[in-house]
């Protein structure tokens, strides 16, 4: 039986490479009895999920922009390439 | 037509600032890798193929942040990558393997509002992360790169990679356990 410290990482593997047969089963074994590692697993999809929103959206939108000296800088060191 | 590196700053250098600042975190090492994309970019010639500048900077800063990432992981010392799986999760677990803060039920986000919430929380969590898990974290959930990749970029192994992603993800949950 595992518990919710082994679960926990085997769930986290289990976005990154699939799990054995054996893992799969003794992962969905503890799932059917823990709340919390249930909860944990749907926390980690909605970051994952939330995570690929943030790439497409974000970098768009904020407001950072380059220092006037650095694009200053970048700008020197480009025409002394031309 | 003749592709001008000044267009190129003027019309796409915040965009790839930030991009580089979002993965590095620091201001002038994100300078740096844009300059280095934009000389790079210089240096290739066939750049009237491709459909949209932006896109086609953005593939080379990716290149130049992972060479960046990876000297700051190999700074890491080797112990440190080395540990097993049963790694040092005392923060998170008792001696028997039981949460010690047990997960809470979320509300996730419904409409765009909450969403733009949650993701300025993420963001703040994220930032709290030490730079080495900040570092395989985008890659693996932000850029989404296949594990092979990531391992070969960083030159770690694969359990290096699990293990490594397992603590970033527990200190993003907690993080947003505490702040959502």
């Amino acid at each position: 039986m595992l518990n919710c410290k082994q679960t926990s990482l085997l769930v986290s593997q289990s976005l990154d490479r699939p799990l054995t047969v054996r893992e799969r089963w003794a992962v969905r074994w503890h799932l059917f009895i823990c709340v919390y590692c249930r909860r944990f697993k749907q926390q980690l999809l909605l970051i994952q999920r939330q995570m690929t929103a943030w790439q497409t959206g974000s970098t768009a939108q904020s407001s950072v922009t380059l220092s006037e000296s650095a694009r200053k800088r970048i700008a020197e060191r480009l025409d002394t390439f031309n | 037509m003749t592709a001008n590196p000044h267009d190129w700053l003027n019309a796409h250098g915040d965009y790839l600032y930030r991009f580089a600042l979002s993965r590095l975190r620091d201001p002038h090492l994100a300078e740096d890798v844009v300059q280095e994309t934009l000389l790079a970019a210089i240096k290739q010639p066939n750049f009237a193929e491709q459909s949209s500048a932006r896109t086609w900077l953005t593939g080379i800063l990716k290149h130049k942040i992972i060479d960046c990432m990876r000297k700051q992981v190999r700074e890491i010392p080797a112990s440190e990558l080395l540990q097993d799986e049963e790694a040092n999760m005392d923060d998170f677990f008792d001696q028997t393997g039981h949460w010690v803060d047990k997960p809470q039920v979320w509300n996730a986000p419904e409409d765009s509002l909450q969403q733009q919430q949650f993701l300025t929380i993420l963001q703040e969590c994220m930032s709290r992360l030490p730079q080495k898990l900040l570092a395989i974290f985008s890659m693996r959930d932000v850029d989404e790169m296949e594990n092979e990749e990531i391992c070969k970029a960083l030159q770690i192994t694969p359990t290096n990679a699990w293990v490594m992603l397992y603590r970033a993800r527990m200190a993003l949950r907690k993080c947003l356990e505490l702040h959502w």
